[in-house]
Formats: C-alpha cells, sequence, structure tokens
C-alpha cells in the first residue's frame, strides 16, 4: 500500500517534471482540452438555463390547470377543421361552472393586444389578459405590489388592472404603479395590483410579466365584442392527482353543454401544460444533442492531440523507460506513469477551461439563461481525468511493454 | 556459495525467418565476493550473456539459477522485482535522468523497492558520500564530469545492497584518466565484499578483475584466473 503510495508521489513528480521540462508543448496540448472542457461546460450550463428557465415559465402556468379551448395547442388535425368549430362563449362558461362539481377554480379567459400609455411612457402591442376573479385562483401569482382584482370589479366590469412584472417596470421604473392611472387603447383604467416576476423570457408574450390583467367585461365592453371571437374556460384541479378525473369530468360536460351525440367528436380540446411540456423538450432535445455532440467533438480533437504528444514523449524517453525498467519498475509503474502525466495535463487544462466556462457563463448570462451548477465542476473535472486516461492509455500501454533491453540500446 | 549458476543455457533470437544463435551452450557459476570480467569481440554473446545474468532477458533452453532460485521461469514482474533488489547496474552511457539531481538519480531503485522516503534519502546521500561525491549531492546530471556521473550511476547501483553489480563496459565513455579512476572505485567496492561483473572489451581493463571469460562465437572459449592482476594505483581517494 505504501509502496503504491510511493509510486503515485513519485509518478506525480515525474509527470511534473516531463509537464515542466517542455512547457510550450505542453500548454499547447493543454489549449486542446481547455477549449473542450469550456465548451462542453459552457453548453451544459446554457441547456441547464434553458431548462431551468422554461421550466420556471411553465410551471408557472401551473400543472395542475387544464384549458378548454376551441383551438388544440399541438394537433395534428388540419387547422380549418378547428377554425369551423363553434366558438365557446360566455353562455358556454355559465354552464360549465354549473355543470363541473371537481374543479378547485373555473375562470374564462379572452384576450385582446393592446397599446399601454402614461403621460410620457408607451409599451405598445401588450397581451391583455381578461378574467374574473377567479383567474388568480387558476396561476401561482404572487404579488408585488396590491392585489388582484375583486369579484365586485370583475362583476361589475370596473375599469381595474393588474400588472405583470416586466410592464410595470417599463411603465413605472420607480415601482410606484400602484393607484395610478393608465390608459388601455383609449380607455382609463387604475392599477390594483403588481406581479411578482414569474421567470422565463423564452415564452414570450405568453409570460405572464408581458401582461396585464383586466376584468373580462371591460374587454367586452371596449375592446372585443363578446359576440366576436372565442374565450378559454381554464380550469384548476383540486390537486394534481386529480387532473385526470377532473379532464374526464370537463369533457363530460362540454359534450354535454354541446349537446354531441356519441358518434360526433369533440368540437373543443382540453389543453394542458403537459403538452407544452411535451412540445418544448421535443425542442430542447434537439439543441441538447447537436450542442454537446458539436462540443463533445472539440473535446475529442483535444483528446487526440493528447494522445499524439504522448506517444511522442514515450518515444523520446524510450532509454529513461529501459532504464526505469533495468532498475526494478514494473509494467504497471510505467502504465501508470504515464497515465498520471496525461491525466495530469488533461486535469490542468480542465480546471483552466472549468474557470473560463464559469466566467463566462456569469457574462453570457446577461444575455442568455445560464445556469451554473455545482454538478458542472464535477463533471468537468470527471471529464478531464476520463479525457486523460483514455488519450494515454495507448501510448502509455506501449512504454509499459517495451523491452528493458532494446529500450536501453534506444538511439 | 555460488550466487550464480548456468547450466547449457541458449539463447537463439529470430531475425526474420533466420534464427540467430546469441548464445549456443554456456555453463558457468559465479560465487560471492568473486570480480569477473566478460570479454569477447562483438557479436560474441557478451550483450546476450550480459542481459541473461542481469535478469533482463531469459533463456531460450538451459538452467538459471539466481540464489538457488530458477530464472528461466520468472514472470516479467518477478523479474523486475530481482533486477531491483538483486543487482546494480551500471551503464557504458549511465542513463541518468537528465532533469534530477544526483540524489533523486541514486534514491530511484528504491522507489520502486517501496523504501519510505526518509529512509531512501539518507541510504542516497550515504551511497553518494561512499563514492566521494558528498558535495555533488544536488548537482544534476549536466553539471557533472563524465567521471563524476558515472559515480552517480555506481552509487545507484550500490543503494539497493545488491547481489551482483553488471557494469557494461564502465569505462567506454571516459577518457583513460577517469576510467582508472572508476576502475579504483570498482576495485574498493570490491575490497568490500561486493560481486562484481564487468563486460569489456579491453584486456587492460579486463585484467582488473581477478577472472576473465572469453566468449566466442556463443560459447565460452575460455574461462581462466588473471595471473597478473592490475591492481590501481591511485586508490580511489577523490575526497
Amino acid at each position: 500500500m505504501s509502496a503504491l503510495l510511493l509510486e503515485l508521489n513519485e509518478g506525480l513528480a515525474i509527470a511534473w517534471r516531463a509537464i515542466r521540462a517542455n512547457k510550450i508543448r505542453a500548454a499547447l496540448t493543454m489549449l486542446g482540452i481547455f477549449i473542450g472542457v469550456t465548451a462542453v461546460v459552457l453548453m451544459s450550463t446554457a441547456i441547464k438555463g434553458i431548462d431551468n428557465s422554461l421550466q420556471n415559465g411553465v410551471s408557472a402556468l401551473g400543472s395542475d390547470v387544464l384549458y378548454v379551448d376551441k383551438w388544440a395547442w399541438f394537433s395534428n388535425d388540419e387547422w380549418w377543421r378547428m377554425r369551423n368549430r363553434r366558438n365557446i362563449d360566455m353562455e358556454d362558461y355559465a354552464r360549465f361552472k354549473e355543470l363541473a362539481k371537481l374543479p378547485a377554480a373555473i375562470a374564462p379567459v379572452t384576450n385582446s393586444v393592446q397599446t399601454i400609455k402614461i403621460a410620457d411612457r408607451k409599451v405598445e402591442n401588450v397581451f391583455l389578459n381578461g378574467s374574473t376573479s377567479d383567474y388568480v385562483k387558476t396561476t401561482n401569482f404572487d404579488f408585488d405590489l396590491g392585489r388582484f382584482y375583486s369579484e365586485v370589479e370583475s362583476n361589475g366590469s370596473r375599469n381595474v388592472a393588474v400588472l405583470g412584472s416586466e410592464i410595470s417596470t417599463k411603465l413605472f421604473p420607480r415601482g410606484d404603479a400602484l393607484d395610478k392611472t393608465i390608459k388601455i387603447g383609449p380607455v382609463n383604467f387604475k392599477v390594483v395590483g403588481v406581479l411578482t416576476e414569474q421567470g422565463s423570457t423564452l415564452l414570450g408574450a405568453f409570460n405572464p410579466d408581458n401582461q396585464v390583467f383586466v376584468p373580462i367585461g371591460t374587454i367586452f365592453k371596449n375592446f372585443t365584442s363578446r359576440h366576436f371571437g372565442t374565450v378559454t374556460i381554464n380550469v384548476r384541479a383540486a390537486s394534481p392527482e386529480m387532473l385526470e378525473d377532473t379532464k374526464a369530468e370537463a369533457e363530460g360536460v362540454m359534450r354535454k353543454i354541446r349537446g354531441l351525440a356519441h358518434s360526433e367528436p369533440n368540437d373543443f380540446t382540453i389543453n394542458q401544460q403537459e403538452g407544452l411540456t411535451d412540445f418544448l423538450d421535443s425542442i430542447t432535445i434537439v439543441i441538447k444533442i447537436a450542442g454537446l455532440f458539436i462540443t463533445g467533438l472539440s473535446l475529442f480533437v483535444g483528446a487526440i492531440g493528447i494522445m499524439n504528444i504522448m506517444f511522442v514523449s514515450v518515444k523520446e524517453r524510450t532509454r529513461e523507460i529501459g532504464l526505469r525498467k533495468a532498475i526494478g519498475a514494473t509494467r504497471r509503474t510505467i502504465l501508470a506513469q504515464f497515465l498520471l502525466e496525461s491525466s495530469v495535463i488533461c486535469l490542468i487544462g480542465g480546471l483552466i477551461g472549468l474557470i473560463a466556462a464559469v466566467l463566462l457563463s456569469l457574462m453570457l448570462n446577461q444575455f442568455f439563461p445560464t445556469s451554473i451548477q455545482y454538478d458542472v465542476v464535477i463533471i468537468a473535472i470527471l471529464i478531464s481525468l476520463l479525457t486523460g486516461i483514455v488519450s494515454g492509455l495507448a501510448p502509455a500501454y506501449t512504454a509499459a511493454k517495451m523491452d528493458p533491453v532494446d529500450a536501453l540500446r534506444y538511439e | 556459495m555460488n550466487i550464480i549458476n548456468i547450466e547449457h543455457i541458449a539463447k537463439v533470437y529470430k531475425v526474420g525467418s533466420e534464427e540467430v544463435h546469441a548464445l549456443r551452450d554456456v555453463s558457468l557459476k559465479i560465487n560471492r565476493n568473486e570480480y569477473v570480467a566478460i570479454m569477447g569481440p562483438s557479436g560474441s554473446g557478451k550483450s546476450t550473456l550480459m542481459n541473461m545474468l542481469g535478469c533482463l532477458d531469459t533463456p531460450t533452453s538451459g538452467i538459471y539459477d539466481f540464489k538457488s532460485v530458477s530464472v528461466s521461469e520468472m514472470t516479467d514482474n518477478e523479474l523486475a522485482r530481482i533486477r531491483n533488489k538483486e543487482i546494480g547496474f551500471v551503464f557504458q552511457t549511465f542513463n541518468l535522468l537528465a532533469r534530477s539531481d544526483a540524489v533523486h538519480n541514486v534514491e530511484l531503485p528504491l522507489i520502486y523497492a517501496g523504501v519510505s522516503t526518509s529512509e531512501r534519502r539518507e541510504r542516497a546521500k550515504q551511497a553518494l558520500l561512499d563514492v566521494g561525491l558528498g558535495d555533488r549531492m544536488h548537482h544534476k546530471p549536466n553539471e557533472l564530469s563524465g567521471g563524476q556521473r558515472q559515480r552517480v550511476a555506481i552509487a545507484r547501483a550500490l543503494v539497493t545492497n545488491p547481489a551482483i553489480i553488471l557494469a557494461d563496459e564502465p569505462t567506454g565513455n571516459l577518457d583513460s584518466k577517469t576510467g582508472e579512476e572508476i576502475m579504483a572505485l570498482f576495485h574498493e567496492i570490491h575490497e568490500k565484499g561486493n560481486t562484481i561483473i564487468l563486460v569489456t572489451h579491453e584486456e587492460y581493463i579486463a585484467e582488473h578483475a581477478l577472472r576473465i571469460i572469453r566468449l566466442k562465437d556463443g560459447l565460452i572459449e575460455k574461462d581462466e584466473v588473471v595471473e597478473k592482476r592490475y591492481i590501481p594505483k591511485s586508490k580511489a581517494s577523490f575526497v
């Protein structure tokens, strides 16, 4: 055991001396590993970042919420088939609310895109969400300021608005939105609440941060006729376990409301977050595989560089290997010596690469979601070590199996 | 008591489709505290015999017992172990590690023997003192003269207290004066009770030994006691 430690110690010392003796060569070799590890780490933090961002965005929608809609979010059906479906209107919603017993909350939602103005600021193309006071119960919203609009305000179609955090920041950079009057289109609304930031920048207009929430009646009154367009019925299950039951009930209730015969297909769709997650996963998996493959390729090139230089190193030190064998080094010792050398080169390159990747991802974080995980540190170290061992194996084996007589005679 | 007992060994190399008989039928015994020179022209099997004696190679046929243990059937690892413990090599070209200082070069066999750091440092320093290099412990090979380098190599050979010292043309790369100093050192080492096997092609170097084995065409031509032994005048007074 102590002999093994001695050998390890000696092996490290030899490796260190060999690296120092050929500084430029070692540095160039390390560069390959450095670039490879930087690329892989950076890519994995970016992937983690995208994942987290989408995850946050999607979970802001609520995993236990169903969306009863005229349109299917993801469907292979021809779009005109869905276009020919009947609109879901407020009467449907009222009957649904009456008949469905399982949901924890039900809210109708309609949308409009409007420009919002205050005295000297303006935000164009804001996604306006019109619903009832129950809407907040179908979400996981928190509030930075104020509250959601009340049942009274909702039923009375009062001109009150709740701002998403980003809209609020744009209109009121000093964070004093509460009780201020804003102009949505031509109409004045009073701000009663501001949402806490929900997260994802990747969901764009669907991110609640970029939306404004008003009572549904104000939309029908000011922007879109209630007889024109369709509403979505947001249905929240009592618990995630109840989601399937709630979905089955919702389907039955809707078919009843629509008076559909057994043979007729649904003329509505019950969407859920799962569909969105699947869809996003199918996109990100392509990014992940492509990204890791390309960055992995650069690591592979680095590994070939190491292998090449290790072969040169073994060749150069043939006599040294012969001597070591003559005075008692076993095959295993020689093998370990060269594996250690390539591992040390890779480890140094990898550690520098890791530091560079962390710094770069902190910089990139300004423009793009990245996420540095502690496990990335461990993975980077393991990758460097593994690269060192794998690329050092063939040269080290060549050294180990040399015949001491021939090696000593080598010129 | 004999350390080395060789009976009818042969070594055959295959070069392409041709068989080369480097050693045909060699038998010899070497006892403790002998001082043997092996001589012969190139192609006589001298190097092959030396590799065999040094356990760097195993014979194709025949018996080789080292301290009554059969070497012929040893595995690579067992050979490495016996080289480490029982044999001290001295080469014509010194074969020192260029980037390591004298102490580290001498320590090397002890590392493979698994000797602790403090003990091997101690023993390496003592070995360097014994060869008269007490003031050159931390010099690297390129800071030493040829004779000093060879003395580092001899210290490295001595440090494990081996059963035999195997020197292959130890003066081949040295001028005659330095060569004489090295031979004086070998003389001193022999006086202390060590067993020395010297491979050389120079008569006057061989005459430092007590016995000369002459090889020719893979056979022992002559195995003789040196009558007029040459004893170095300059007692190894290096200090």
